[in-house]
């Protein structure tokens, strides 16, 4: 067996009194497609705000391929880790976010170079040929000179996905990437993020309500409740038989809103 | 009445205010930006140092800027023995210059701070240091934001510029006071100089709104 990718070990999350995440353990192996569910406040987005750094822990150890995430080791065990160190532990990771994030003063084109230029010191040719690819890869090659505010939902957000890709991240992270697009547009988002899933090395988490595609994209899904896992498993076994009185209830509101 | 007379010399008057408005607009952006963007800065030398700049530039009256740096900043070079004494026209570029810098500082620090938390997470999710997202990401943003405040800013100059006719520059209204002692035709004099001032103001108004424009093209635009 490989070494997980990621392993959070006790990671607690507070915002004032709210404990969002509860010591929580949770591991991902390289190449593993991961997907979230959960009610709303449960922690999962917070998850992935931790992973990408955006979120500061308040206990525990987050490892990232095998390295702490948030601590640096120093002389006398963990410390609180450097810019530096949270730099170079970004550069293993890549986001795509439910509002879009683009930048909106910048062409799709140079939303897409502006980071591998000036982060990854890519030559001006170099970050342009992996922008066209990229773009041909999500299906937007006429729209390079096009600005954010000219596209749909949809079209920002497959921006956004080859934006994430052009840092050649090894982890992608999902964070409802699709719960602020009109239901016409979802589809062509999801057929993406499911080419992406088709890569071997590429790890992914997603936090979802597409509950079909969470089925048939993942190698495993987690339930989360209260900042903790409470279930998780292969998704026949979580969609078919969960184990947990929580999940069943939590998977017959989302599958049977009317109900 | 031979209004046409007073023309000529109005009209070289209105080219020193247009020059020391041009200059001295140039010098107040770039302190501007250097100095909001300073005042973001987490570099506490660098944000002590925008903020006093800042602060006294805000906080002292033009006219006396203008008066120190002229009469008082020569004497003060001479007690240390250096030659601190420069030309009018340096002086006023300098005093109006320093002056709007640090209310545009202001507008730019506001307009940055404007720009959403979630530009900053994408930005920081790309990896890009704090000094490239707050130049490449959040001031490029806020730019179209920081225009119409920049817009009173440079009109507001415009007319501080008659500021200077008092350290003897032959600005609009330093020709003006001149033609006046000369012909006590004050009602046709400062009548001209008044529309003068209003048709520079609104030319530098539409110039402003173009580069507004131009600023902001990426905005508003949908398919």
């Amino acid at each position: 067996m490989n070494e997980p990718i990621i392993r959070c070990e006790g990671v607690v999350k507070r915002f004032g009194e709210l404990t969002v995440l509860d010591h929580l353990d949770f591991t991902v192996d390289p190449g593993e497609k991961v997907t979230i569910i959960g009610p709303s406040g449960s922690g999962k987005s917070t998850v992935l705000r931790v992973l990408m750094t955006l979120e500061r822990i308040n206990e525990g150890v987050v490892y990232v391929d095998g390295e702490p995430l948030w601590h640096e080791q120093g002389a006398k065990g963990l410390e609180p880790a450097s810019e530096a160190h949270l730099r170079k532990m970004r550069q293993k990771m890549g986001m795509v976010f439910q509002h879009f994030n683009l930048f909106p003063h910048m062409t799709v084109l140079r939303n897409l170079t502006e980071a591998p230029r000036y982060v990854l010191g890519l030559s001006p040719r170099e970050a342009r040929q992996r922008a066209e690819e990229l773009l041909e890869l999500v299906g937007l090659s006429d729209k390079a000179e096009a600005f954010p505010s000219q596209l749909s939902g949809g079209q920002q957000q497959r921006v956004a996905i080859a934006r994430a890709l052009a840092m050649r991240p090894k982890i992608m992270l999902f964070d409802e990437p699709t719960s602020a697009l009109d239901p016409e547009l979802v589809g062509e988002v999801l057929r993406v993020i499911r080419s992406l899933a088709e890569e071997h090395e590429l790890t992914m988490l997603l936090v979802t309500h597409e509950m079909d595609f969470a089925r048939r994209i993942s190698d495993r899904v987690c339930f989360f409740d209260q900042g903790r896992i409470l279930e998780q498993g292969p998704p026949e076994e979580i969609f078919s038989s969960p184990k947990e009185q929580r999940t069943r209830e939590f998977l017959h509101a989302v599958l049977h809103p009317e109900e | 009445m031979e209004w046409t007379r007073y023309i000529d010399p109005l009209l070289q008057g209105c080219w020193v205010t247009i020059e020391l408005t041009v200059y001295s607009t140039i010098l107040g952006t770039l302190l501007a930006f250097g100095a909001g963007m300073g005042k973001l800065s987490h570099n506490p030398l660098i944000k002590a140092l925008s903020v006093t700049y800042i602060e006294v530039f805000r906080g002292t009256s033009l006219l006396v800027q203008l008066f120190w740096l002229y009469f008082a900043l020569p004497l003060l070079g001479e007690l240390i023995g250096l030659d601190l004494r420069f030309h009018p026209v340096t002086v006023g570029v300098l005093a109006l210059g320093l002056n709007i810098g640090a209310y545009g500082a202001e507008v730019v620090r506001g307009a940055v701070q404007s720009v959403p938390r979630t530009q900053y997470e994408a930005a920081k999710a790309l990896n890009f240091t704090r000094t490239q997202t707050l130049w490449r990401i959040a001031l490029p943003q806020a730019l179209p934001e920081m225009m119409p405040p920049f817009g009173n800013l440079a009109v507001q100059n415009l007319k501080d510029t008659a500021l200077v006719s008092l350290i003897s520059l032959g600005d609009l209204a330093f020709r003006a006071e001149q033609l006046r002692n000369l012909t006590q035709d004050s009602t046709t004099i400062y009548t001209m100089v008044l529309f003068m001032y209003f048709g520079m103001a609104l030319v530098l108004a539409a110039l402003m709104g173009l580069l507004e424009r131009h600023v902001g093209r990426w905005r508003h635009r949908r398919r």
